[in-house]
C-alpha cells in the first residue's frame, strides 16, 4: 500500500534582493501512512511553514514550488488545474494556522465560519453541517458544544478558539490536516488541553496530520515521525523515539540540548544578609479609571543583590503589570516600592533620574521595543547620554563595549533594527538596558518570542552578565522550565496575586501550592507518552461556571484559583480569602490547606 | 515564522531616479525664484510691442499676456510668490500641525481633547470664506497671506499626524522611553516623528498643491497677490481668455504649477521615502 502523503524532492524558490531565484526549501522528502502524524521541526527561517503550505499546493507571494512531487492520496497537488485546487485544499488537505485569533473574522459567529467550507463546496446541507460541527466541538472537548458556535471569536478563550479552528479544518473530512504551530501562542495549561483534544481527534478519525512546531517536547507527544529542518534543508528524519533518544545529526542534538530545563544556569550563591536592591509591599494596581479593572492585588517581593527573582503565571496573571508598576509606567494605587531603602514614587515621571537609571526594563517584543527609525548605535547611546552625560566619542567606545558584552559584532552599530534577526534584536534590547548601568534588570518574557536555540543562548548570556556584573534581576516568564533554569527565588502569580513565593529548591521539593502543581505538570516533557500518562483533565468548565470563576477572581474574598483547584473545599475556599502560611521549605503559600494535607495530595515524602 | 528568507529577498533601492528628478526640478524653481531679477529678459510689468496674447517668438518665448507683457518674465517672477509663499505656508502648516498632532497623541487626556476639538472647529470653517474674512479685516499683504494659508491647513495636518502618532505611541519603545524618564519633547521629536515622516511628507505634498490653489483663488478674487504682481495661479486666471487663441500665456504658468507640484511629490516619494519605506514595508 502506498503512503497517503508523499513528498519527494520538494524545492521552493523565492526571489532575493537582486531578483535572482534562490531555493529556500531544498530537496525535502518525507511520507506518511494513513493515520500517521509527521512533525516538521526547526527554527524560524527553517522553511517548515513554507514546506507545510506547499502540501496545500500553495506558495506564498514571491515564492514558487520549483520542483518535486507532492501527492496526497494519489493526487498530485502540483498538477491540479486552478479550479480543482480549491476543492483539493478543502476536501483533501486542510490547514490550522498558528494564530486562531487572526484567522477568524471577528464580525461573524463561529458556527457560520466553521461550516462555510462545507456549504461552499455543497457537501452538506446547512442543518447537517451544523450538526456535524456540534459533534466536532464535542469531540474536541469544547465546553457547551451546542452553544459555543453561536458566540463571536472574542467571546471564547484562545485555547477554545484554536480548537474551534480545528473543527473548521475537520469539517470536510480531509485526508490530511496541516497544523502550523497550533499551540505556540497558548499558555502551558491551555496547551495541554488543546494537545489532548487534537490527539484524541486524530486518533478517533484516523486523520493523517503534518504538525509544524519548534517545540520538541510538544512534538514528542503528537508525532510518529519527525523531520528536522534547518535553513530549508532536511537534517534528519526518523521515528519519534529514535530522534529523541538517539539523534544522528549534530543539529538535532543541539535542538535537544536547547530545551529549557535540560541544564541549570542559575548561580548557587546566596547572600541573604545584604540589603535588598528592591523591595515592594502590598502593591495594588488597576487599569482604567477609578480603579476600573484590578490587575494586581497585595503583591510583595524582595530582590537581593545579584539574585534573580523569577515571576511566573499564565497570561492575565498580572506578571507584566507587575513589571509596569515597578518601573512606574503604571502607577500603583497602594503599596510601597523601596529601592535600596528609599521609597520610590509610584509614577516614573516623579522619580529622580538616578532612581530611573537603577531599574531598567527589557520588554518581550524586541520588534516593537526598538525604535525602527534609530540605528543600533543611536539606540544604545541614548541611555549613555541621558543618564551618564557621555560625549559622542565616549558613547561610541561604550556602545562597542556593550555590543561586545551581548556578543554582537561592533559594526552592527550602523544598522537599523529591521536588518537584524530576532535574537540579535533581543540582545540590542538587553544592551540598551545595560547601558544605563542598572542595579536591577526587569526582564519581561525576554525569551518567549525567540526560537529554542536562540532563547537558550540569550539565557546563557543573562547568566553570564549576572556573574560578571553582579546584576539583580526580576525574570518574568510563562515558562516554568525557563524560570527553573535561571531564578533563585520564584514567585508564582495567579489572578494578580502571588500564590507561592519561595526558593527554587522549595518549588522543586514541594509541597507546593495547588496552582504551582498544575503549572508544573503542564510543562511538556521530552519523552513520548507524557501526555497520555497525565491525569485526566479536571472538570471542564461550562460558560456559566467560567463567568462565576471570573467574577470570583475579581471579588476580594475567596480564592481565585477555587474553580480549578483539585483540593478545594466548598464553603471554605470560595468564601474567605486564603491565608498566607509558611512551609518548612521556606516557601510562603496562599492556601487554606496545611503543609501535611498538600504533601499527601501531591505525594511528597 | 519562516519568512526571514523572503524579507531579505525584497529589492530595496528602486525609487532613486524619480526622486532625484523631483529634487532637481524643485531646486531649479527655488533658484529661479531666488535669482528672478537676474534672469528675466524683460521687467515683468513692461509692455512689449508684440500685441496681446501673442504666440511664442524669439523675443517672448512664452508669448505675451493679456496686456502684452512678457510671459516668461512674469512666470519667473510668479515663481517667487508661488514657491516662496505657498511652500512657506505649507511648511508652517505641516510643521505646526504635525508637532501639535503628535503632542496630542502623546499627552492624551485634556491636552488631546482640547487640541482635537479646536481642530474640529477650525476644519469646519470653509477655507475660502475664512480667508475672505481675514483679508477683509487685515488687508492683503504677504505675511497675512502666508499666515492665512498656514492657519487654514494646520487642522488637516494635525488630524493626520495625530492618528499616525497614536499608532506609534502604542509601541513598546515609547514605554521604554517613558521608563527611561524622557520628556515629552524628546518623545515627540525623536521617538515618534521619524516613524511617521513618510506619510507626513506625503500629506505635505498634497497640502502644497492645495495651498497653490487657495493662493490662486484668492488672487483671482483680487484678495491675493495684488496686480501688477502675480503668482502662477493668478497668471492662469488673468490670461484665461487666451485659451480660445491657444495662447502660450495660459499654458506656461499651468505647466509651471504642474512641474512644481509633481516634482515636490516625486521628491518626497523618492528621496525621503527610500529609507522610511524600507522600514515601513517590513
Amino acid at each position: 500500500m502506498s503512503a497517503l502523503l508523499q513528498v519527494q524532492g520538494l524545492c521552493i524558490a523565492a526571489r532575493n534582493a537582486t531578483g535572482a531565484e534562490v531555493d529556500i526549501v531544498h530537496d525535502v522528502s518525507f511520507s506518511a501512512e494513513k493515520g500517521e502524524v509527521v512533525a516538521l521541526i526547526g527554527e524560524s527561517g527553517s522553511g517548515k511553514t513554507t514546506t507545510a503550505l506547499a502540501l496545500l499546493g500553495y506558495a506564498r507571494p514571491g515564492c514558487r514550488i520549483r520542483a518535486g512531487v507532492i501527492r496526497v492520496g494519489g493526487v498530485d497537488a502540483r498538477r491540479l488545474p486552478a479550479d480543482a485546487i480549491a476543492d483539493f485544499r478543502g476536501r483533501r488537505v486542510s490547514y490550522i494556522a498558528q494564530s486562531a485569533a487572526a484567522s477568524f473574522n471577528p464580525a461573524h459567529r463561529l458556527i457560520d465560519q466553521v461550516i462555510e467550507g462545507s456549504l461552499v463546496r455543497g457537501q452538506l446541507s446547512s442543518a447537517a453541517a451544523r450538526a456535524k460541527a456540534v459533534e466536532l466541538f464535542a469531540a474536541l472537548a469544547l465546553p457547551d458544544p451546542e452553544g459555543i458556535g453561536h458566540r463571536y471569536p472574542h467571546q471564547v478563550s484562545g485555547g477554545q478558539l484554536q480548537r474551534v479552528m480545528a473543527a473548521m479544518a475537520l469539517m470536510t473530512d480531509p485526508e490530511l490536516v496541516v497544523l502550523d504551530e497550533p499551540t505556540t501562542a497558548l499558555d502551558v495549561t491551555t496547551q495541554v488541553e488543546v494537545l489532548r483534544a487534537f490527539r484524541r481527534v486524530v486518533h478517533e478519525l484516523g486523520t493523517t496530520a503534518v504538525y509544524v512546531s519548534h517545540d520538541l517536547a510538544v512534538v514528542a507527544q503528537m508525532a510518529d515521525q519527525i523531520v528536522v529542518l534547518r535553513g530549508g534543508r532536511m537534517q534528519e528524519q526518523g521515528r519519534t523515539g529514535q530522534i529523541l533518544t538517539d539523534p544522528h545529526n549534530a543539529y538535532t542534538r543541539m535542538l535537544l540540548d536547547a530545551v529549557p530545563g535540560s541544564h541549570t544556569i542559575a548561580a548557587e550563591t546566596h547572600t541573604s544578609a545584604a540589603q535588598p536592591v528592591l523591595e515592594a509591599e502590598g502593591l495594588a494596581a488597576s487599569y482604567g479609571r477609578n480603579g476600573g479593572v484590578p490587575a494586581l492585588r497585595d503583591v510583595g517581593l524582595k530582590v537581593l543583590p545579584g539574585e534573580v527573582l523569577g515571576v511566573i503565571g499564565e497570561s492575565g496573571s498580572g506578571k507584566s503589570t507587575l513589571a509596569r508598576v515597578l518601573t512606574g509606567l503604571l502607577p500603583a494605587h497602594a503599596g510601597t516600592i523601596r529601592l535600596g531603602g528609599t521609597v520610590l514614587a509610584p509614577a516614573a515621571a516623579q522619580r529622580t533620574r538616578a532612581q530611573l537609571q537603577a531599574v531598567q526594563i527589557v520588554f518581550q517584543m524586541a520588534d516593537t521595543a526598538l525604535n525602527p527609525a534609530h540605528t543600533v548605535g543611536q539606540l544604545i547611546a541614548r541611555p549613555l547620554a541621558f543618564y551618564h552625560g557621555m560625549d559622542s566619542t565616549a558613547q561610541k567606545r561604550r556602545v562597542a563595549e556593550l555590543l561586545d558584552m551581548v556578543r554582537l559584532p561592533a559594526d552592527l552599530a550602523g544598522r537599523l533594527p529591521a536588518d537584524l534577526s530576532g535574537g540579535q534584536k533581543q540582545r540590542i534590547n538587553l544592551a540598551r538596558a545595560l547601558a544605563a548601568k542598572p542595579s536591577l534588570l526587569i526582564c519581561d518574557e525576554v525569551t518567549s518570542a525567540l526560537d529554542t536555540v536562540v532563547a537558550a543562548a540569550v539565557l546563557d548570556l543573562l547568566a553570564d552578565l549576572r556573574r560578571q556584573l553582579g546584576l539583580a534581576m526580576i525574570f518574568i516568564s510563562h515558562d516554568l522550565a525557563t524560570i527553573r533554569s535561571i531564578a533563585d527565588d520564584v514567585m508564582i502569580m495567579y489572578a494578580g496575586r502571588p500564590v507561592q513565593t519561595g526558593s527554587r529548591a522549595a518549588l522543586a521539593r514541594g509541597p507546593i501550592h495547588p496552582y504551582a502543581e498544575l503549572l508544573a505538570e503542564s510543562v511538556p516533557e521530552l519523552q513520548q507518552g507524557w501526555l497520555d500518562g497525565l491525569r485526566p483533565p479536571r472538570v471542564a468548565l461550562g460558560r456559566a461556571e467560567q463567568r462565576q470563576a471570573a467574577a470570583r477572581q475579581l471579588a476580594s474574598d475567596g480564592c481565585p484559583f477555587f474553580s480549578r483547584c483539585d483540593v478545594r473545599t466548598e464553603g471554605v475556599c470560595d468564601t474567605a480569602p486564603p491565608p498566607n502560611h509558611a512551609l518548612s521549605t521556606g516557601a510562603v503559600i496562599r492556601c487554606v490547606r496545611s503543609e501535611a494535607e498538600l504533601a499527601r495530595a501531591q505525594g511528597v515524602q | 515564522m519562516s519568512d526571514t528568507a523572503l524579507r531579505t529577498a525584497r529589492p530595496r533601492s528602486t525609487r532613486t531616479l524619480p526622486g532625484w528628478i523631483g529634487l532637481a526640478v524643485v531646486a531649479f524653481w527655488l533658484l529661479v525664484a531666488l535669482f528672478a531679477p537676474l534672469i528675466t529678459p524683460h521687467p515683468p510689468a513692461a509692455i512689449l510691442r508684440l500685441g496681446m496674447l501673442s504666440p511664442a517668438s524669439a523675443a517672448a518665448p512664452f508669448g505675451t499676456d493679456f496686456l502684452g507683457r512678457d510671459m516668461l518674465s512674469r512666470v519667473i517672477y510668479g515663481a517667487r510668490y508661488t514657491v516662496g509663499l505657498a511652500l512657506l505656508a505649507t511648511v508652517f502648516a505641516s510643521t505646526i500641525g504635525s508637532v501639535l498632532g503628535i503632542l496630542a497623541a502623546v499627552s492624551g487626556g485634556w491636552t488631546d481633547a482640547g487640541l482635537s476639538r479646536s481642530a474640529d472647529a477650525l476644519i469646519s470653517i470653509p477655507h475660502l470664506m475664512f480667508a475672505l474674512v481675514i483679508v477683509a479685516a487685515l488687508g492683503s499683504s504677504l505675511p497675512v497671506l502666508v499666515g492665512l494659508i498656514a492657519f487654514s491647513y494646520v487642522p488637516g495636518a494635525f488630524r493626520i499626524a495625530r492618528s499616525l502618532a497614536a499608532n506609534v505611541n502604542a509601541m513598546d519603545f515609547i514605554q521604554v522611553a517613558r521608563a527611561r524618564g524622557e520628556g515629552t519633547p524628546y518623545i515627540v521629536l525623536h521617538e515618534i516623528l521619524p516613524n511617521i515622516m513618510l506619510p507626513v511628507l506625503t500629506d505635505f505634498g498634497l497640502r502644497f498643491v492645495f495651498a497653490v490653489l487657495l493662493l490662486s483663488s484668492l488672487s483671482f478674487l483680487g484678495l491675493g497677490i495684488q496686480p501688477p504682481n502675480a503668482d502662477w495661479g493668478a497668471l492662469v486666471r488673468e490670461n484665461i481668455d487666451g485659451i480660445y487663441d491657444a495662447a502660450p500665456a495660459v499654458i506656461a504658468p499651468a505647466i509651471a504649477i504642474a512641474t512644481l507640484t509633481i516634482a515636490v511629490n516625486m521628491m518626497i516619494d523618492g528621496l525621503g521615502g527610500r529609507r522610511l519605506r524600507a522600514r515601513l514595508e517590513r
